[in-house]
């Protein structure tokens, strides 16, 4: 059986009209220039996505990228100016924990009415009330009025509403991240929960990390637009090439500010990974070493320089890391084209693909030049899971 | 998948597509909007309450205060106008006079007033959770009613101290232009809540049209001293007196003389005051519904105008 869609964005478009003026008397001095005061701005342009029941979509991008603003015209708060966004079946939007709640009013006197402005019913809200109180933890509080709550306590209880609503497609916006350790863990559970009943979830973060963890699929949104769709994987791939690139700009403008040029006064030409053998740019066994091999050209000699390598996975955790200042080893000073080769021991790695990265760092610590993906290798043997770190393993009862 | 999941989707793939938000058009919309409002009825309640509970939390005499503001006033017209100004010489009862106007006028320009900005005090709601809209003004509404019901409860608890009453089918013209009042203000405080959220304007523009309108309805002077004092200047039954009947405001207060304020039987009244009632309710159904649609409008826009 395929899953039925249950979220259909149709071309959407968002245009908001930034207006300078709000009152009656400058409308009516600027009336008929009016559309100088105006300014257009597309916080979506012809968007189209399809999410069927039981995915959970991350919704990632840079800051004003628009991925509010989907989740917005989603949840129905904001009219789309062209095309439509169709549904089926419940929704419930998580898009700030608490909203509604009123200061005055007492914890339980709040959670009726949360709990109602999320969808809830009181029956449901009276059958639900002790597990949410529970899923709190703040039972002797639940009688004080909220404005003399901590804000950790607060959130807790607005999380404790929230995750209690019984939607089908449910809307989260940057509200995971909140409480402490063992309340996010809580959380985390239970958003696996809701993955495991069926419940279609579409997220909007900045912690990248999530999306690998919890996601089906992300989807990539730039100034509006959709730049990549597919597995978390790929997207993130796409967007810290991004975040990459653009932190690469800002550095050579900061470059070009100080110094007047956007060269580096030293950089990588060529970074390749090697088998341990020195063959070139084969599969890695599982357990095998390696070596890296860095090539790099200096403008200005560079003195005293520090040369970093790390290990990552294609979504950017990283498994490994040293530096020649860690290592406690001097480079000599960097003038014209080097060679340098880093040789790894034994790797214990699961199976799977892999990036380089390197880093090449000036005496006083401020960079130089950075590569995010230098190379990639894959390591070939037996797979169990998507963690890093292998070990053979063997298992039987005492 | 699991088997929750698997009947999960089987439940969805079996419902149609809808849009999401507010049904578009606004002929059309009519029927979605009410089916909205109707399945959030609870919600409206729980805002009711929130309203009311929260009104005077933290004060020690807590309710007490509803009453307090319309009793000032009332003995604040009763001294100067009914003893300094002397209108209780033609106006008998004049207390029970003052207070059955009162009444009303509460009831109608605390749902204008509250309702104007009741869109902008929920801006946090508006903007992150969608709910039909209505709920705000409508939420305000409940709540002015829950006052009125108080202030009319000691309305009642005076005519029978005083001995006068109210029997029968007097109580019928009360219920008109209760009805009347009441689609009215929420017809406008729907209109003005919404056109309030584009022009900031809008709440003092209806502060001062309240205090013009409490003067332009005879809730503290008497029907008859309109008609006189009409007639000294040689309008009587002119397009003045037609005006000053256009308003609903005047035949709700005049319905309500007309029941509570029993010591002014005889006291003259304009021709046809039920039927005048009636096409006002009809003109308040109807604008109820047009001020709706025009809130539907205007309310796609709402989130990000706040």
């Amino acid at each position: 059986m395929t899953a039925p869609t249950v979220i259909r964005v149709e071309g959407v478009s968002k245009r908001f009209v930034i207006r300078k003026e709000k009152s009656l008397k400058e409308r009516i001095v600027n009336f008929g220039r009016s559309n100088l005061h105006k300014e257009d701005f597309w916080a979506l342009r012809d968007v189209s996505l399809d999410i069927t029941s039981g995915t959970t979509v991350g919704l990632i991008g840079p800051n004003g990228s628009g991925k509010s603003t989907l989740l917005k015209t989603v949840g129905g708060i904001l009219q789309p100016t062209e095309g439509q966004v169709l549904l089926r079946g419940r929704l419930a939007a998580l898009l700030e924990l608490g909203a509604g709640f009123h200061p005055d009013l007492t914890g339980r006197e709040n959670v009726y009415l949360n709990a109602s402005i999320l969808g809830l019913s009181r029956v449901e809200i009276d059958r639900h009330f002790d597990a949410i109180v529970d899923f709190s933890g703040i039972e002797q509080f639940i009688d004080t009025q909220v404005k003399f709550y901590s804000s950790g306590m607060y959130v807790r209880l607005a999380f404790a509403v929230a995750v209690h609503v019984d939607p089908d497609i449910l809307l989260v916006d940057e509200v995971l991240a909140v409480g402490d350790e063992p309340f996010q863990r809580k959380c985390l559970e239970r958003i696996r929960n809701f993955q495991a009943e069926g419940r279609t979830i579409v997220l909007v973060t900045h912690s990248l990390d999530q999306v690998a963890d919890f996601c089906d699929r992300a989807v990539v949104l730039e100034s509006g637009a959709v730049v990549a769709d597919g597995t978390p994987r790929e997207a993130l791939t796409a967007l810290r090439k991004d975040f990459e690139a653009e932190r690469q700009q800002q550095l050579a403008r900061a470059r070009a500010a100080e110094h007047g040029t956007t060269r580096p006064d030293a950089e990588f030409i060529g970074v390749s990974a090697h088998r341990p053998d020195g063959t070139y740019d084969v599969p890695l066994r599982q357990g095998d070493g390696m070596r890296i091999r860095m090539t790099t050209r200096a403008a200005v000699p560079v003195h005293d320089p520090e040369i970093e390598v790390s290990l990552t996975t294609p979504v950017g955790t990283t498994v490994y890391r040293a530096s020649t200042r860690t290592l406690g080893v001097t480079v000599p000073t960097l003038t014209g084209e080097q060679q340098f080769e880093v040789a790894l021991g034994a790797l214990p790695l699961n199976a799977g693909d892999y990036v380089v990265r390197t880093e090449l760092r000036s005496s006083d610590g401020s960079e130089l030049h950075t590569l995010p993906i230098a190379a990639k290798f894959t390591v070939e043997g037996e797979y169990l899971s998507p963690a890093p770190l292998y070990a053979t393993t063997s298992f039987e009862v005492l | 998948m699991t088997d929750h999941a698997t009947a999960r989707a089987a439940a969805l793939e079996a419902q149609p597509m809808r849009l999401a938000g507010p049904r578009p058009g606004f002929l059309r919309g009519t029927l979605g909007s009410v089916r909205d409002i109707a399945a959030h009825r609870e919600l409206l309640g729980s805002l009711v309450r929130r309203e009311l509970k929260s009104r005077y939390k933290d004060s020690t005499l807590g309710f007490v205060w509803t009453l307090v503001r319309p009793l000032a006033m009332l003995l604040i017209y009763w001294v100067v106008l009914g003893k300094f100004l002397e209108a209780e010489r033609s106006i008998p009862s004049f207390a029970i006079f003052v207070y059955c106007g009162l009444t009303a006028w509460t009831l109608f320009s605390e749902i204008v007033n509250a309702g104007t900005s009741s869109i902008i005090a929920n801006a946090g709601l508006v903007k992150k959770v969608y709910l039909p809209r209505e709920v705000f003004p409508l939420s305000v509404v409940g709540s002015s009613l829950v006052n009125f019901a108080v202030q009319l409860a000691i309305l009642v608890v005076a005519t029978a101290v005083v001995g006068q009453f109210p029997t029968g089918p007097r109580w019928w013209t009360a219920l008109l232009a209760f009805a009347v009042l009441l689609v009215h203000a929420t017809a406008l405080a729907l209109l003005l809540s919404a056109l309030n959220v584009y022009l900031r304007d809008v709440q003092y523009l209806v502060d001062v049209g309240l205090l013009i309108f409490f003067w332009a309805s005879p809730i503290v002077y008497s029907w008859q001293l309109v008609t006189t004092g009409l007639d000294s200047i040689g309008l009587s039954g002119g397009w003045l007196e037609r005006l000053y009947l256009l308003n609903p405001v005047t035949l709700v207060v005049l319905g309500f003389h007309e029941t509570f304020w029993v010591a002014g039987d005889g006291k003259p009244v304009p021709d046809g005051l039920h039927e005048r009632l009636g096409v006002a309710l009809v003109v308040g159904v109807v604008a109820l519904w047009l001020c709706q649609r025009t809130f539907a409008r205007l309310q796609s826009n709402f989130a990000q105008e706040l």
